[in-house]
Protein backbone atom coordinates (compact mmCIF):
# COMPACT_ATOMS: atom_id res chain seq x y z
CA UNK A 1 0.00 0.00 0.00
CA UNK A 2 2.88 2.53 1.36
CA UNK A 3 4.49 1.92 -2.12
CA UNK A 4 1.59 3.82 -4.88
CA UNK A 5 2.96 7.09 -3.28
CA UNK A 6 6.48 6.62 -3.13
CA UNK A 7 6.49 5.54 -7.01
CA UNK A 8 4.68 8.53 -8.10
CA UNK A 9 7.12 10.49 -6.21
CA UNK A 10 9.76 9.41 -7.64
CA UNK A 11 8.53 9.70 -11.17
CA UNK A 12 7.69 13.40 -10.67
CA UNK A 13 10.82 14.14 -9.85
CA UNK A 14 12.29 12.14 -12.85
CA UNK A 15 10.23 14.17 -15.47
CA UNK A 16 10.70 17.27 -13.54
CA UNK A 17 14.48 16.35 -14.20
CA UNK A 18 13.95 15.86 -17.64
CA UNK A 19 11.95 19.13 -17.78
CA UNK A 20 14.61 21.10 -16.27
CA UNK A 21 17.32 19.60 -18.69
CA UNK A 22 15.52 19.55 -22.01
CA UNK A 23 15.33 23.55 -22.38
CA UNK A 24 18.82 24.14 -20.87
CA UNK A 25 20.16 21.43 -23.78
CA UNK A 26 18.18 23.23 -26.39
CA UNK A 27 18.54 26.82 -25.50
CA UNK A 28 20.68 28.45 -27.88
CA UNK A 29 18.63 27.27 -30.92
CA UNK A 30 15.42 28.41 -29.77
CA UNK A 31 15.88 31.44 -27.64
CA UNK A 32 13.10 33.53 -29.17
CA UNK A 33 10.92 30.47 -29.18
CA UNK A 34 9.62 29.20 -25.93
CA UNK A 35 6.06 30.18 -27.05
CA UNK A 36 4.61 27.37 -29.51
CA UNK A 37 3.79 28.11 -32.94
CA UNK A 38 0.51 29.81 -33.46
CA UNK A 39 -1.29 31.14 -36.93
CA UNK A 40 -4.10 33.35 -37.83
CA UNK A 41 -6.29 33.39 -41.35
CA UNK A 42 -8.16 35.93 -42.94
CA UNK A 43 -10.76 35.85 -45.95
CA UNK A 44 -10.47 38.21 -48.94
CA UNK A 45 -14.23 38.08 -48.74
CA UNK A 46 -16.89 37.45 -46.60
CA UNK A 47 -19.69 36.59 -48.99
CA UNK A 48 -18.93 35.58 -52.46
CA UNK A 49 -22.53 36.96 -54.65
CA UNK A 50 -23.58 35.18 -57.73
CA UNK A 51 -24.34 37.94 -60.16
CA UNK A 52 -25.98 36.66 -63.83
CA UNK A 53 -22.53 37.00 -65.34
CA UNK A 54 -20.83 34.84 -62.33
CA UNK A 55 -17.77 32.98 -64.01
CA UNK A 56 -15.81 31.40 -61.53
CA UNK A 57 -13.63 33.51 -58.75
CA UNK A 58 -9.84 34.09 -57.02
CA UNK A 59 -10.30 33.62 -53.30
CA UNK A 60 -7.03 35.23 -51.54
CA UNK A 61 -6.65 34.14 -48.04
CA UNK A 62 -4.06 35.49 -46.02
CA UNK A 63 -2.31 34.08 -42.94
CA UNK A 64 -0.23 35.04 -40.37
CA UNK A 65 2.27 32.53 -38.35
CA UNK A 66 3.57 34.16 -35.05
CA UNK A 67 6.26 32.64 -32.93
CA UNK A 68 7.86 30.70 -35.43
CA UNK A 69 11.46 29.63 -35.35
CA UNK A 70 13.76 31.10 -37.52
CA UNK A 71 15.64 28.76 -38.04
CA UNK A 72 13.00 26.32 -39.29
CA UNK A 73 11.39 29.08 -41.23
CA UNK A 74 14.76 29.27 -43.44
CA UNK A 75 14.90 25.87 -44.09
CA UNK A 76 11.55 25.84 -45.53
CA UNK A 77 10.04 23.73 -43.27
CA UNK A 78 7.05 24.78 -42.02
CA UNK A 79 4.23 23.76 -44.76
CA UNK A 80 0.81 25.52 -44.99
CA UNK A 81 -2.62 24.14 -46.69
CA UNK A 82 -5.17 25.88 -46.81
CA UNK A 83 -8.73 24.55 -48.31
CA UNK A 84 -11.83 25.54 -48.83
CA UNK A 85 -14.40 23.00 -48.64
CA UNK A 86 -18.35 23.32 -50.21
CA UNK A 87 -21.74 22.90 -48.46
CA UNK A 88 -21.83 18.75 -47.42
CA UNK A 89 -24.64 17.44 -49.26
CA UNK A 90 -25.94 13.41 -49.30
CA UNK A 91 -25.50 12.17 -52.23
CA UNK A 92 -26.16 8.85 -54.64
CA UNK A 93 -23.25 7.34 -56.87
CA UNK A 94 -24.51 5.34 -59.14
CA UNK A 95 -22.90 2.76 -62.23
CA UNK A 96 -24.24 1.96 -65.17
CA UNK A 97 -24.25 -1.70 -66.22
CA UNK A 98 -25.04 -3.56 -69.54
CA UNK A 99 -28.32 -5.06 -69.29
CA UNK A 100 -30.32 -6.90 -71.81
CA UNK A 101 -28.12 -5.01 -74.03
CA UNK A 102 -28.69 -1.04 -72.47
CA UNK A 103 -26.70 0.58 -70.47
CA UNK A 104 -28.89 0.68 -67.44
CA UNK A 105 -28.10 2.13 -63.69
CA UNK A 106 -27.62 -0.86 -61.31
CA UNK A 107 -25.17 -0.65 -58.41
CA UNK A 108 -25.26 2.34 -56.10
CA UNK A 109 -23.45 3.73 -52.90
CA UNK A 110 -24.49 6.63 -50.85
CA UNK A 111 -22.19 9.50 -49.24
CA UNK A 112 -24.09 11.31 -46.28
CA UNK A 113 -22.05 14.25 -45.87
CA UNK A 114 -19.75 14.86 -49.37
CA UNK A 115 -18.14 18.29 -49.59
CA UNK A 116 -20.24 19.58 -52.89
CA UNK A 117 -16.61 21.40 -53.88
CA UNK A 118 -12.99 21.60 -53.07
CA UNK A 119 -10.72 23.95 -53.88
CA UNK A 120 -7.29 23.02 -52.12
CA UNK A 121 -4.03 25.32 -51.84
CA UNK A 122 -0.53 24.69 -50.41
CA UNK A 123 3.42 25.13 -50.54
CA UNK A 124 4.37 21.38 -51.41
CA UNK A 125 2.78 18.62 -52.87
CA UNK A 126 0.45 17.02 -50.43
CA UNK A 127 2.47 13.90 -50.19
CA UNK A 128 6.05 15.94 -49.05
CA UNK A 129 4.01 17.46 -46.60
CA UNK A 130 2.70 14.72 -44.14
CA UNK A 131 2.45 11.25 -44.04
CA UNK A 132 -0.72 9.60 -45.30
CA UNK A 133 -1.97 8.51 -42.39
CA UNK A 134 -1.92 11.99 -41.17
CA UNK A 135 -3.75 13.68 -44.59
CA UNK A 136 -6.37 10.78 -44.18
CA UNK A 137 -7.01 11.59 -40.14
CA UNK A 138 -7.38 15.30 -41.15
CA UNK A 139 -9.52 14.74 -44.24
CA UNK A 140 -6.79 16.80 -46.23
CA UNK A 141 -6.63 16.83 -50.13
CA UNK A 142 -9.10 15.09 -52.83
CA UNK A 143 -7.86 11.67 -52.10
CA UNK A 144 -8.20 11.94 -48.54
CA UNK A 145 -11.22 13.97 -48.57
CA UNK A 146 -14.08 12.11 -46.39
CA UNK A 147 -17.28 11.83 -48.22
CA UNK A 148 -18.76 10.30 -44.68
CA UNK A 149 -19.76 12.00 -41.31
CA UNK A 150 -17.77 10.55 -38.97
CA UNK A 151 -20.00 7.83 -37.42
CA UNK A 152 -19.91 6.82 -33.72
CA UNK A 153 -16.85 4.14 -33.60
CA UNK A 154 -15.76 4.66 -37.02
CA UNK A 155 -11.51 4.69 -37.56
CA UNK A 156 -10.84 7.66 -40.15
CA UNK A 157 -9.84 5.61 -43.35
CA UNK A 158 -10.93 7.76 -46.03
CA UNK A 159 -13.80 5.73 -48.38
CA UNK A 160 -11.68 4.30 -51.60
CA UNK A 161 -14.11 1.91 -53.11
CA UNK A 162 -15.22 2.11 -56.88
CA UNK A 163 -18.32 4.55 -56.05
CA UNK A 164 -15.95 6.87 -54.01
CA UNK A 165 -13.18 6.94 -56.38
CA UNK A 166 -15.45 7.64 -59.39
CA UNK A 167 -17.06 10.55 -57.41
CA UNK A 168 -13.40 11.99 -57.02
CA UNK A 169 -12.56 11.73 -60.46
CA UNK A 170 -16.22 13.44 -61.91
CA UNK A 171 -16.11 16.63 -59.21
CA UNK A 172 -12.45 16.55 -60.45
CA UNK A 173 -13.39 16.47 -64.18
CA UNK A 174 -15.69 19.22 -63.79
CA UNK A 175 -13.59 21.49 -62.11
CA UNK A 176 -15.16 21.57 -58.41
CA UNK A 177 -12.79 19.86 -56.80
CA UNK A 178 -8.84 21.34 -57.48
CA UNK A 179 -6.05 21.07 -55.98
CA UNK A 180 -2.67 22.84 -56.87
CA UNK A 181 0.86 22.75 -55.05
CA UNK A 182 2.91 25.60 -54.87
CA UNK A 183 -0.13 28.02 -54.39
CA UNK A 184 0.71 29.03 -50.72
CA UNK A 185 3.60 31.32 -50.44
CA UNK A 186 5.18 33.42 -47.53
CA UNK A 187 5.20 37.00 -48.87
CA UNK A 188 7.16 37.73 -45.52
CA UNK A 189 8.97 35.71 -42.84
CA UNK A 190 4.88 35.58 -40.63
CA UNK A 191 2.88 36.72 -43.49
CA UNK A 192 1.60 33.86 -45.44
CA UNK A 193 -0.90 33.88 -48.90
CA UNK A 194 -3.36 31.22 -50.17
CA UNK A 195 -4.32 31.61 -54.09
CA UNK A 196 -7.83 29.40 -54.41
CA UNK A 197 -9.40 29.11 -57.92
CA UNK A 198 -13.31 28.63 -57.64
CA UNK A 199 -15.14 27.26 -60.34
CA UNK A 200 -17.97 29.15 -62.15
CA UNK A 201 -20.88 26.35 -60.51
CA UNK A 202 -19.46 26.89 -57.32
CA UNK A 203 -22.49 25.44 -55.34
CA UNK A 204 -24.28 28.54 -52.95
CA UNK A 205 -24.22 28.32 -49.59
CA UNK A 206 -21.75 28.24 -46.45
CA UNK A 207 -18.42 26.98 -47.26
CA UNK A 208 -15.40 26.72 -45.13
CA UNK A 209 -11.39 27.47 -45.37
CA UNK A 210 -9.54 25.09 -43.54
CA UNK A 211 -6.04 25.91 -43.02
CA UNK A 212 -3.42 23.54 -41.56
CA UNK A 213 0.14 24.45 -40.47
CA UNK A 214 2.85 21.21 -40.62
CA UNK A 215 6.23 21.71 -38.92
CA UNK A 216 8.73 19.11 -40.91
CA UNK A 217 5.94 17.03 -41.54
CA UNK A 218 4.67 16.63 -37.97
CA UNK A 219 0.50 18.95 -37.86
CA UNK A 220 1.01 21.56 -35.45
CA UNK A 221 -2.93 23.11 -35.24
CA UNK A 222 -5.66 24.07 -37.53
CA UNK A 223 -7.97 27.33 -38.07
CA UNK A 224 -10.92 27.43 -39.97
CA UNK A 225 -13.33 30.16 -41.39
CA UNK A 226 -16.30 30.60 -42.94
CA UNK A 227 -17.38 31.52 -46.26
CA UNK A 228 -21.24 32.23 -47.62
CA UNK A 229 -21.37 31.78 -51.16
CA UNK A 230 -25.21 33.47 -52.15
CA UNK A 231 -27.44 34.19 -55.16
CA UNK A 232 -27.41 38.09 -55.33
CA UNK A 233 -30.23 40.35 -57.24
CA UNK A 234 -32.28 38.74 -60.16
CA UNK A 235 -31.22 35.53 -59.65
CA UNK A 236 -31.72 35.61 -55.95
CA UNK A 237 -35.14 36.81 -56.18
CA UNK A 238 -35.90 33.75 -58.81
CA UNK A 239 -34.95 31.13 -57.13
CA UNK A 240 -36.61 32.57 -53.90
CA UNK A 241 -39.69 32.94 -55.49
CA UNK A 242 -39.65 29.26 -57.07
CA UNK A 243 -38.68 27.49 -53.64
CA UNK A 244 -40.88 29.68 -51.47
CA UNK A 245 -44.09 30.80 -53.48
CA UNK A 246 -43.80 27.41 -55.74
CA UNK A 247 -47.15 27.07 -56.51
CA UNK A 248 -47.60 30.88 -57.52
CA UNK A 249 -44.68 30.48 -59.33
CA UNK A 250 -45.69 28.10 -61.60
CA UNK A 251 -48.88 29.82 -62.48
CA UNK A 252 -46.82 33.11 -63.17
CA UNK A 253 -44.63 30.50 -65.43
CA UNK A 254 -47.21 29.36 -67.08
CA UNK A 255 -49.17 33.06 -67.63
CA UNK A 256 -45.72 34.49 -68.62
CA UNK A 257 -45.90 31.67 -71.47
CA UNK A 258 -49.33 32.46 -72.66
CA UNK A 259 -48.49 36.40 -72.41
CA UNK A 260 -45.21 35.74 -74.46
CA UNK A 261 -47.18 33.08 -77.49
CA UNK A 262 -49.97 35.76 -77.35
CA UNK A 263 -47.14 38.85 -78.06
CA UNK A 264 -45.20 36.88 -80.47
CA UNK A 265 -48.20 36.09 -83.01
CA UNK A 266 -49.09 39.56 -82.90
CA UNK A 267 -46.00 40.69 -83.65
CA UNK A 268 -44.68 38.14 -86.02
CA UNK A 269 -47.93 36.98 -87.88
CA UNK A 270 -47.64 36.05 -91.13
CA UNK A 271 -51.14 35.62 -92.39
CA UNK B 1 -23.85 36.92 -73.91
CA UNK B 2 -24.05 34.57 -71.01
CA UNK B 3 -26.70 34.72 -68.28
CA UNK B 4 -26.87 32.59 -65.20
CA UNK B 5 -30.20 30.14 -64.92
CA UNK B 6 -31.17 30.98 -61.44
CA UNK B 7 -32.80 26.77 -61.39
CA UNK B 8 -30.62 24.89 -63.02
CA UNK B 9 -27.52 26.86 -61.34
CA UNK B 10 -24.83 27.09 -64.63
CA UNK B 11 -24.32 29.75 -66.66
CA UNK B 12 -25.34 29.95 -70.43
CA UNK B 13 -25.38 31.11 -74.01
CA UNK B 14 -28.58 34.02 -74.22
CA UNK B 15 -28.30 33.38 -78.48
CA UNK B 16 -27.76 29.45 -78.46
CA UNK B 17 -30.60 29.38 -76.28
CA UNK B 18 -32.89 31.64 -78.28
CA UNK B 19 -31.57 30.12 -81.38
CA UNK B 20 -33.08 26.71 -80.61
CA UNK B 21 -36.13 27.99 -79.22
CA UNK B 22 -36.54 29.22 -82.89
CA UNK B 23 -35.82 26.50 -84.66
CA UNK B 24 -37.91 23.95 -82.69
CA UNK B 25 -41.17 26.56 -82.59
CA UNK B 26 -40.86 26.51 -86.25
CA UNK B 27 -41.19 22.61 -86.42
CA UNK B 28 -43.84 23.32 -83.90
CA UNK B 29 -46.16 25.57 -85.81
CA UNK B 30 -45.54 23.36 -89.09
CA UNK B 31 -46.71 20.37 -87.42
CA UNK B 32 -48.72 20.92 -84.43
CA UNK B 33 -46.44 19.00 -81.96
CA UNK B 34 -45.40 21.12 -78.99
CA UNK B 35 -41.77 20.97 -79.78
CA UNK B 36 -41.18 19.16 -76.44
CA UNK B 37 -39.83 15.98 -77.46
CA UNK B 38 -36.73 18.25 -79.38
CA UNK B 39 -36.31 20.33 -76.73
CA UNK B 40 -35.92 18.76 -74.03
CA UNK B 41 -32.85 16.29 -75.70
CA UNK B 42 -31.59 19.93 -76.78
CA UNK B 43 -31.25 21.16 -73.30
CA UNK B 44 -29.78 17.97 -71.98
CA UNK B 45 -27.13 18.51 -74.70
CA UNK B 46 -26.64 21.45 -73.40
CA UNK B 47 -25.55 20.40 -69.80
CA UNK B 48 -28.49 21.10 -68.44
CA UNK B 49 -29.87 18.70 -65.64
CA UNK B 50 -31.99 16.44 -67.03
CA UNK B 51 -35.34 17.08 -64.18
CA UNK B 52 -35.08 21.17 -64.85
CA UNK B 53 -34.98 20.77 -68.64
CA UNK B 54 -38.26 17.78 -68.71
CA UNK B 55 -40.20 20.81 -66.75
CA UNK B 56 -38.98 23.68 -68.08
CA UNK B 57 -39.51 22.24 -71.65
CA UNK B 58 -43.57 21.79 -70.55
CA UNK B 59 -43.29 25.54 -69.45
CA UNK B 60 -41.63 27.02 -73.22
CA UNK B 61 -44.28 24.57 -74.82
CA UNK B 62 -47.39 26.34 -73.82
CA UNK B 63 -45.88 29.51 -75.51
CA UNK B 64 -45.02 27.81 -78.83
CA UNK B 65 -48.62 25.60 -78.69
CA UNK B 66 -51.02 29.09 -78.10
CA UNK B 67 -48.92 31.18 -80.47
CA UNK B 68 -49.78 28.29 -82.85
CA UNK B 69 -53.29 27.77 -81.83
CA UNK B 70 -54.09 31.51 -82.22
CA UNK B 71 -52.92 31.36 -85.81
CA UNK B 72 -55.05 28.01 -86.18
CA UNK B 73 -57.92 29.27 -84.88
CA UNK B 74 -58.09 32.28 -87.17
CA UNK B 75 -58.63 29.62 -90.01
CA UNK B 76 -61.15 27.58 -88.33
CA UNK B 77 -58.89 24.27 -87.92
CA UNK B 78 -59.67 23.73 -84.28
CA UNK B 79 -61.82 21.25 -82.75
CA UNK B 80 -62.88 23.12 -79.56
CA UNK B 81 -65.44 20.57 -78.40
CA UNK B 82 -62.98 17.77 -79.45
CA UNK B 83 -59.87 19.62 -77.74
CA UNK B 84 -61.38 19.73 -74.67
CA UNK B 85 -62.78 15.95 -74.16
CA UNK B 86 -59.33 14.91 -74.68
CA UNK B 87 -58.19 17.43 -72.31
CA UNK B 88 -60.44 16.27 -69.21
CA UNK B 89 -58.15 12.96 -70.06
CA UNK B 90 -55.44 15.00 -69.78
CA UNK B 91 -55.18 16.63 -66.62
CA UNK B 92 -55.96 13.46 -64.88
CA UNK B 93 -52.76 11.62 -66.50
CA UNK B 94 -50.59 15.17 -65.87
CA UNK B 95 -51.39 14.53 -62.35
CA UNK B 96 -50.57 10.85 -62.56
CA UNK B 97 -47.37 11.85 -64.43
CA UNK B 98 -46.02 14.06 -61.95
CA UNK B 99 -46.36 11.72 -59.18
CA UNK B 100 -44.75 8.57 -61.61
CA UNK B 101 -41.60 11.38 -61.98
CA UNK B 102 -41.13 12.00 -58.91
CA UNK B 103 -41.05 8.91 -57.68
CA UNK B 104 -38.80 7.52 -60.71
CA UNK B 105 -36.38 10.08 -59.59
CA UNK B 106 -36.07 8.96 -56.62
CA UNK B 107 -35.31 5.52 -58.05
CA UNK B 108 -32.51 6.59 -60.39
CA UNK B 109 -34.07 5.31 -62.65
CA UNK B 110 -36.14 8.09 -64.45
CA UNK B 111 -33.38 8.78 -67.28
CA UNK B 112 -33.84 5.21 -68.40
CA UNK B 113 -37.65 5.29 -68.58
CA UNK B 114 -37.84 8.22 -70.34
CA UNK B 115 -35.23 7.27 -72.90
CA UNK B 116 -37.39 4.06 -73.12
CA UNK B 117 -40.89 5.81 -73.80
CA UNK B 118 -39.53 8.14 -76.65
CA UNK B 119 -37.77 5.11 -78.02
CA UNK B 120 -41.11 3.09 -77.87
CA UNK B 121 -43.24 5.89 -78.76
CA UNK B 122 -41.15 7.83 -81.19
CA UNK B 123 -40.25 4.34 -83.02
CA UNK B 124 -43.61 2.94 -83.39
CA UNK B 125 -45.50 6.03 -83.92
CA UNK B 126 -43.03 7.39 -86.48
CA UNK B 127 -42.73 4.18 -88.55
CA UNK B 128 -46.59 3.52 -89.04
CA UNK B 129 -46.69 6.95 -89.94
CA UNK B 130 -44.34 7.13 -92.25
CA UNK B 131 -45.53 3.29 -94.14
CA UNK B 132 -49.19 5.08 -94.48
CA UNK B 133 -47.91 9.07 -95.64
CA UNK B 134 -45.78 7.20 -98.18
CA UNK B 135 -48.54 4.71 -99.88
CA UNK B 136 -50.85 8.29 -99.70
CA UNK B 137 -48.32 9.98 -101.65
CA UNK B 138 -48.15 7.44 -104.33
CA UNK B 139 -51.79 6.95 -104.33
CA UNK B 140 -52.55 10.77 -104.56
CA UNK B 141 -49.41 11.40 -106.99
CA UNK B 142 -51.89 12.14 -109.75
CA UNK B 143 -53.95 14.14 -108.14
CA UNK B 144 -56.19 14.18 -104.67
CA UNK B 145 -56.76 15.66 -100.98
CA UNK B 146 -53.96 12.94 -99.43
CA UNK B 147 -56.29 13.08 -96.85
CA UNK B 148 -56.65 9.32 -94.92
CA UNK B 149 -58.98 7.51 -97.04
CA UNK B 150 -62.31 6.81 -95.23
CA UNK B 151 -62.83 3.05 -95.37
CA UNK B 152 -66.26 1.74 -95.22
CA UNK B 153 -64.57 -0.86 -92.07
CA UNK B 154 -65.00 0.68 -88.84
CA UNK B 155 -62.22 -0.07 -86.41
CA UNK B 156 -63.21 -1.58 -83.00
CA UNK B 157 -63.20 2.17 -81.63
CA UNK B 158 -66.26 2.88 -83.65
CA UNK B 159 -68.31 0.45 -81.99
CA UNK B 160 -67.88 1.94 -78.11
CA UNK B 161 -70.86 2.83 -76.60
CA UNK B 162 -71.03 7.11 -74.86
CA UNK B 163 -71.03 8.61 -78.89
CA UNK B 164 -70.69 12.17 -79.42
CA UNK B 165 -70.65 14.48 -82.75
CA UNK B 166 -67.75 16.44 -83.33
CA UNK B 167 -68.67 19.15 -85.88
CA UNK B 168 -65.50 20.69 -86.74
CA UNK B 169 -64.00 17.15 -87.04
CA UNK B 170 -66.96 15.71 -89.14
CA UNK B 171 -66.93 12.86 -86.61
CA UNK B 172 -69.00 10.97 -84.40
CA UNK B 173 -67.29 8.66 -82.10
CA UNK B 174 -67.40 7.24 -78.04
CA UNK B 175 -65.71 9.50 -75.77
CA UNK B 176 -63.99 6.56 -74.44
CA UNK B 177 -60.92 6.48 -76.46
CA UNK B 178 -61.33 10.48 -76.78
CA UNK B 179 -60.60 10.55 -72.46
CA UNK B 180 -58.26 7.28 -73.00
CA UNK B 181 -56.18 8.94 -75.56
CA UNK B 182 -56.22 12.84 -73.40
CA UNK B 183 -55.27 10.44 -70.32
CA UNK B 184 -52.68 8.87 -71.68
CA UNK B 185 -50.64 11.63 -73.24
CA UNK B 186 -51.12 13.68 -69.77
CA UNK B 187 -49.09 11.08 -67.96
CA UNK B 188 -46.39 10.80 -70.94
CA UNK B 189 -46.22 14.77 -71.31
CA UNK B 190 -45.27 15.01 -67.51
CA UNK B 191 -42.78 12.02 -67.26
CA UNK B 192 -41.37 13.21 -70.51
CA UNK B 193 -41.52 16.81 -70.36
CA UNK B 194 -43.37 16.80 -73.58
CA UNK B 195 -47.35 18.36 -74.48
CA UNK B 196 -47.60 14.97 -76.01
CA UNK B 197 -48.06 15.95 -79.81
CA UNK B 198 -46.47 14.11 -81.11
CA UNK B 199 -48.45 10.67 -79.93
CA UNK B 200 -51.70 13.15 -79.86
CA UNK B 201 -51.41 13.99 -83.78
CA UNK B 202 -50.92 10.39 -84.77
CA UNK B 203 -53.15 9.41 -82.44
CA UNK B 204 -56.11 12.05 -83.87
CA UNK B 205 -55.52 10.89 -87.41
CA UNK B 206 -55.23 7.28 -87.08
CA UNK B 207 -57.36 6.01 -84.41
CA UNK B 208 -60.38 8.96 -84.33
CA UNK B 209 -59.74 9.77 -88.32
CA UNK B 210 -59.85 13.25 -87.46
CA UNK B 211 -58.97 15.76 -90.95
CA UNK B 212 -55.39 16.49 -91.18
CA UNK B 213 -55.53 19.89 -90.96
CA UNK B 214 -58.55 20.22 -87.99
CA UNK B 215 -55.78 17.75 -86.28
CA UNK B 216 -53.03 20.07 -85.97
CA UNK B 217 -54.70 23.08 -84.58
CA UNK B 218 -57.19 21.16 -81.73
CA UNK B 219 -53.72 19.37 -80.58
CA UNK B 220 -52.19 23.03 -79.80
CA UNK B 221 -55.33 23.92 -78.45
CA UNK B 222 -55.43 20.73 -76.00
CA UNK B 223 -51.26 21.00 -75.40
CA UNK B 224 -51.34 24.25 -73.93
CA UNK B 225 -53.71 23.32 -71.60
CA UNK B 226 -52.09 19.70 -70.64
CA UNK B 227 -48.53 21.44 -70.63
CA UNK B 228 -49.79 24.35 -68.24
CA UNK B 229 -50.95 21.84 -65.46
CA UNK B 230 -47.67 20.09 -66.44
CA UNK B 231 -45.92 23.17 -65.08
CA UNK B 232 -47.31 24.19 -62.33
CA UNK B 233 -47.10 20.88 -60.71
CA UNK B 234 -44.03 20.58 -61.35
CA UNK B 235 -43.14 23.91 -60.09
CA UNK B 236 -45.39 23.14 -56.86
CA UNK B 237 -43.47 19.43 -56.17
CA UNK B 238 -40.38 19.60 -57.68
CA UNK B 239 -38.98 23.10 -58.15
CA UNK B 240 -37.50 22.29 -61.38
CA UNK B 241 -38.99 25.44 -63.73
CA UNK B 242 -36.44 27.75 -64.73
CA UNK B 243 -38.14 30.73 -65.83
CA UNK B 244 -35.43 32.62 -67.00
CA UNK B 245 -34.38 29.48 -69.14
CA UNK B 246 -38.00 29.15 -70.41
CA UNK B 247 -38.39 32.90 -71.44
CA UNK B 248 -35.49 32.28 -73.56
CA UNK B 249 -36.60 29.26 -75.07
CA UNK B 250 -40.42 30.91 -75.66
CA UNK B 251 -39.09 33.87 -77.34
CA UNK B 252 -37.38 31.78 -80.04
CA UNK B 253 -40.74 29.76 -80.00
CA UNK B 254 -43.18 32.38 -80.67
CA UNK B 255 -41.33 33.83 -83.83
CA UNK B 256 -40.81 30.06 -85.42
CA UNK B 257 -43.73 29.15 -84.51
CA UNK B 258 -45.51 31.67 -86.86
CA UNK B 259 -42.92 30.65 -89.62
CA UNK B 260 -44.00 26.99 -89.02
CA UNK B 261 -47.45 27.53 -89.45
CA UNK B 262 -47.14 29.63 -92.88
CA UNK B 263 -45.23 26.58 -94.11
CA UNK B 264 -47.15 24.21 -93.02
CA UNK B 265 -49.93 25.78 -95.19
CA UNK B 266 -47.80 25.35 -98.51
CA UNK B 267 -48.02 21.75 -97.97
CA UNK B 268 -50.25 18.92 -98.52
CA UNK B 269 -51.15 16.97 -95.71
CA UNK B 270 -49.16 13.42 -96.67
CA UNK B 271 -46.42 15.36 -97.25
CA UNK B 272 -46.56 16.85 -93.55
CA UNK B 273 -47.23 13.36 -91.94
CA UNK B 274 -44.77 11.41 -94.06
CA UNK B 275 -42.17 14.76 -92.96
CA UNK B 276 -43.51 14.81 -89.08
CA UNK B 277 -42.41 10.78 -88.96
CA UNK B 278 -39.17 11.38 -90.34
CA UNK B 279 -38.61 13.85 -87.56
CA UNK B 280 -39.63 11.55 -84.86
CA UNK B 281 -37.57 8.61 -86.45
CA UNK B 282 -34.41 10.82 -86.36
CA UNK B 283 -35.15 11.55 -82.79
CA UNK B 284 -35.70 8.09 -81.98
CA UNK B 285 -33.11 6.42 -83.68
CA UNK B 286 -30.91 9.31 -81.73
CA UNK B 287 -31.55 8.54 -78.34
CA UNK B 288 -31.70 4.53 -78.84
CA UNK B 289 -28.17 4.46 -79.92
CA UNK B 290 -27.82 6.45 -76.22
CA UNK B 291 -28.85 3.38 -74.53
CA UNK B 292 -27.21 1.13 -76.54
CA UNK B 293 -23.84 2.76 -77.15
CA UNK B 294 -20.62 2.46 -74.32
CA UNK B 295 -21.15 5.55 -72.55
CA UNK B 296 -18.82 7.59 -71.76
CA UNK B 297 -18.93 7.73 -68.07
CA UNK B 298 -20.65 4.99 -66.35
CA UNK B 299 -20.74 6.73 -62.77
CA UNK B 300 -23.41 9.36 -62.41
CA UNK B 301 -23.91 11.55 -58.88
CA UNK B 302 -27.26 12.68 -57.67
CA UNK B 303 -28.66 13.81 -54.59
CA UNK B 304 -30.92 10.99 -52.51
CA UNK B 305 -34.05 12.84 -54.60
CA UNK B 306 -32.37 12.12 -58.14
CA UNK B 307 -31.35 15.50 -58.48
CA UNK B 308 -28.21 16.46 -59.56
CA UNK B 309 -26.05 17.38 -57.02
Amino acid sequence: MRSGPQRLLRRLACAGTLAALVPAALAPATAQNLLPETFEIGLSTERIGITSDFNGARLVIFGALDNADAQILRQQRYDIIVALEGPKRPVVVREKERTLGLWINRGSEDFNAAPSSYALASTRPLGDIAPESTLAQLSIGIDDLRLDAKRQGETAVPNRDIYATAFRRIKKETGLYNQTHGTVEFVSPTLFRADLQLPADLPVGRHVARAFLFRSGVFLRERSDELYVVKTGFENFVYDFATRNSLTYGIFAVLLAIFTGWFGRIVFRRD
Amino acid sequence: MNLYLPIAELSVNVFVLIGMGAAVGFLSGLFGVGGGFLITPLLIFYNIPPAVAVATGANQVIASSFSGALAHYKRGTVDLKLGTMLLIGGAVGSVLGVLLFTLLRRLGQLDLIVSLLYVVFLGTVGGLMLVESVRAMLRASGDGSGEIRKSGHHSWIHRLPLKMRFQRSKLYVSVIPVLGIGLFIGILGAVMGVGGGFIMVPAMIYLLRVPTSVVVGTSLFQIIFTAAVTTVLQAATNTTIDVVLAFLLMIGGVVGAQFGAEAGRKLRGDQLRALLALLVLSVCLRLAFQLVAYPGELFSITLPTGELG
